[in-house]
């Protein structure tokens, strides 16, 4: 038991931004053909130390095929509220979702990162019997206990009801069962976040299990059938309150990214692929009059590319589309990170303005056709898709791999895990590190990062920058 | 609370008012969040007010039945030993289950009175001003114009009503004082520092107070 609250737990977005850095990262490790255990890998990430960039320690699941996608924390800022009331949780616990078992792991990072180990399983049978729910995914902690958002309903391939979120036990790690009390047309899901003092959450959809797990479906997204909507719900009353529809062509609206700070009112949203012109783009939502609102404000091209170096996925087309899989907004909501896991580009926005952003940095490094090896001299299979930013905003780390099945359809030649990590300038501007560049065991993809303290998309803040 | 003065036990109310009001967990950060996210300090007073008014509601709401059993000046001694081995009891749950009550959760941040109301009860709040409130209800306190029972109960809602106030009073500006002094000078990276782990001392409180009030009718006439 501790006597204060957990050092890692800031009241403000600014607060976080001024905590010293990072000094271990988190990455998970999936074996892209289920051969091997699927594991937690330490990252050191101090420059000053003789191990910087290289993978320290590796926690190994007891089980195969599991395949980690997304990963939080059991605890993060928002213990500071009152209206939460666990102020003395600690940011201990990393939960990390199975994605396609349906298994759940919990895993403890103390006394040392060096040290973290399993401290519970969550068995797939508990989350069906539970909560009806299958394939889990995004990890927010909140009022209510660790929020998990699922991509699969029940059944065999997961389409027997709808997918949604369920809560787990903030202490007990305990299946407590659905959230949703009115989910109203929400058929699919993907990430959500919230603004919790206003109560209310923004979640996002992909696609039905049938639609990802063997690969992507071209006829399916040539017909339009992948996720196009948001939707917006009371988050104490768990009431899904407007749906607005992106636009059928506007396939795979992912990573939900609402600004850090709780006075504002609006968010971004990053779309895969605009099937009328294989355009990605970002939207930015908003609050207003008491209703939501969503408008595209950035859109990326597609590259043109010669028919021979294309999977055949993409031959027809004579072009790479960026593929917009990832978003990440700094702590400061100035910089919003966008990965082009396509044509192999991070883009870096000014999004002072939430309704215009500006290019500000971009840099190149691997893609499907450009294929731009790291500054180090090293290849980068596959292209920019986990990013994560360090909590000052001035390093982006990011990885390579978007999932088992549709890494093979785009990238067939193979994506061996890799993270490195750019230099973001503090008025922007981005630069990769040369000297950074972690590499995976043999057969390991990586994915989601996470940074030890909190990063930029863990932490839900109830207090303003002021 | 034999031995104890008016005066003492009066003291008790209003420290027990200080103890509920400094602490985070009762909700002057959200007054300060309040203004923070409004329209600035002129805030803190309706988040303040919706907070004190919560408060005194939920301290109102244990004292007033014990003010009418109060009246049973026969029983007196035994009321006063069952509350104060209620409130003991209350304590031990409480340390023994110190799971925070999840629907506090559901309520939503716009509904600060009814948040205070529930947390301060979910917590046992009112139950510490119990044994402290029947030790002012004794009936050797009173003059003899207020014995008869009518008059006892009225007298003893009284008292009721002024101890829940002078509580909810001295809880609501000590914690007003602690949002004020965050919002205008103290800033943000106060939040963090103002948390204090009360999860084993809160209960133990009750026990404390408990244990005082069970003694004092034990050992009182």
């Amino acid at each position: 038991m501790t006597m204060r609250p957990d050092p890692t737990f800031y009241a403000t977005p600014r607060l976080a931004m001024e905590a010293p850095p990072e000094k271990h990262a988190y990455a998970l490790m999936l074996s892209g053909d289920f051969s091997q255990p699927d594991g937690l890998a330490v990252i050191d990430v101090d420059p000053a130390s003789k191990t910087c960039g290289s993978i320290v320690y590796t926690v190994m699941m007891p089980n195969r095929g599991d395949e980690f996608h997304h990963f939080g924390w059991n605890a993060c800022s928002s213990a500071l509220s009152p209206l939460t009331g666990h102020a003395f949780l600690e940011r201990r616990y990393l939960i990390i979702p199975g994605m396609r078992s349906s298994r759940i792991y919990v895993i403890d990072t103390r006394p040392d990162p060096t040290q973290a180990s399993i401290h519970k399983i969550i068995e797939p049978e508990e989350i069906f019997r539970k909560t009806g729910y299958s394939r889990p995914h995004t990890i927010h902690c909140g009022p209510e206990g660790i929020y998990v958002s699922t991509l699969g309903g029940g059944g065999a391939d997961g389409t027997q009801g709808p997918p949604g979120i369920f809560i787990l036990d903030c202490q007990t790690f305990e299946v407590l069962g659905r959230w949703e009390i009115d989910r109203g047309p929400q058929d699919k899901h993907y990430d959500f976040w919230w603004n919790l003092p206003r109560d209310y959450m923004v979640s996002s959809e992909w696609a039905l299990p049938p639609q990802f797990e063997n690969g992507i479906v071209p006829e399916d997204l040539l017909s339009n059938k992948y996720g196009h909507r948001l939707h917006f719900w009371d988050l104490r009353a768990r009431r899904n309150v407007q749906t607005i529809d992106l636009g059928a062509n506007h396939q795979m609206a992912l990573e939900v990214r609402p600004a850090h700070d709780p006075v504002k009112e609006y968010g971004f949203v990053g779309v895969v692929v605009d099937t009328t012109n294989l355009e990605g783009s970002i939207w930015t939502w908003w609050r207003q009059g008491g209703s939501f609102h969503c408008r595209k404000t950035a859109t990326i091209p597609p590259e043109p590319a010669s028919k021979d170096i294309l999977p055949p996925l993409l031959q027809g087309f004579e072009a790479v589309p960026p593929l917009v899989t990832d978003i990440d907004l700094s702590l400061d909501d100035r910089f919003l990170y966008v990965s082009c896991w396509g044509t192999g580009e991070m883009r870096q926005y000014d999004v002072s303005d939430p309704m215009a952003p500006r290019l500000a940095g971009s840099v190149h490094i691997g893609g499907i056709a450009r294929r731009t090896k790291h500054p180090g001299g090293v290849d980068f299979q596959g292209g920019p898709q986990m990013v994560e930013i360090s909590r000052d905003g001035r390093r982006v780390y990011w990885t390579n791999s978007l999932y088992s099945t549709w890494d093979d359809q785009f990238y067939p030649r193979g994506i061996p895990g890799a993270m490195v990590k750019a230099n973001a300038g503090a008025n922007g501007g981005l630069e990769l590190d040369p000297n950074f560049f972690v590499e995976f065991p043999k057969g390991y993809r990586s994915h989601q990062i996470r940074l030890e303290g909190g990063d930029c998309s863990t932490d839900s803040f109830c207090y303003p920058s002021v | 609370m034999n031995g104890w003065t008016t005066a003492s036990l009066w003291l008790a109310v209003l420290s027990s008012g200080l103890y509920h009001g400094v602490n985070p967990g009762m909700g002057w950060p959200l007054a300060v969040s309040a203004a923070w996210m409004g329209e600035g300090r002129r805030e803190l007073l309706p988040a303040l007010a919706a907070l004190a008014a919560g408060h005194f509601l939920a301290m109102a709401v244990i004292l007033l039945p014990f003010a009418a059993m109060a009246a049973l000046v026969t029983w007196e001694r035994e009321i006063r030993g069952g509350a104060g081995l209620a409130v003991l009891g209350v304590g031990i749950l409480l340390l023994a289950n110190r799971r925070h009550p999840r629907f506090l959760a559901r309520i939503e941040p716009t509904r600060l009175a009814f948040w205070s109301f529930a947390a301060a009860t979910a917590h046992g709040a009112g139950l510490m001003l119990v044994p402290i409130y029947l030790g002012l209800c004794r009936p050797e306190r009173l003059d003899d114009g207020h014995r008869a029972a009518g008059a006892l109960m009225a007298g003893n809602a009284a008292v009721a009503v002024q101890v829940a106030a002078a509580h909810a009073v001295v809880m609501i500006v000590s914690g007003g004082v602690l949002a004020l002094a965050v919002h205008a000078w103290l800033g943000p990276q106060y939040i963090r520092r103002a948390w204090f782990n009360l999860d084993v001392a809160w209960p133990l409180s009750l026990v404390l107070v408990g244990g005082i009030g069970l003694a004092a009718s034990v050992s009182g006439t």
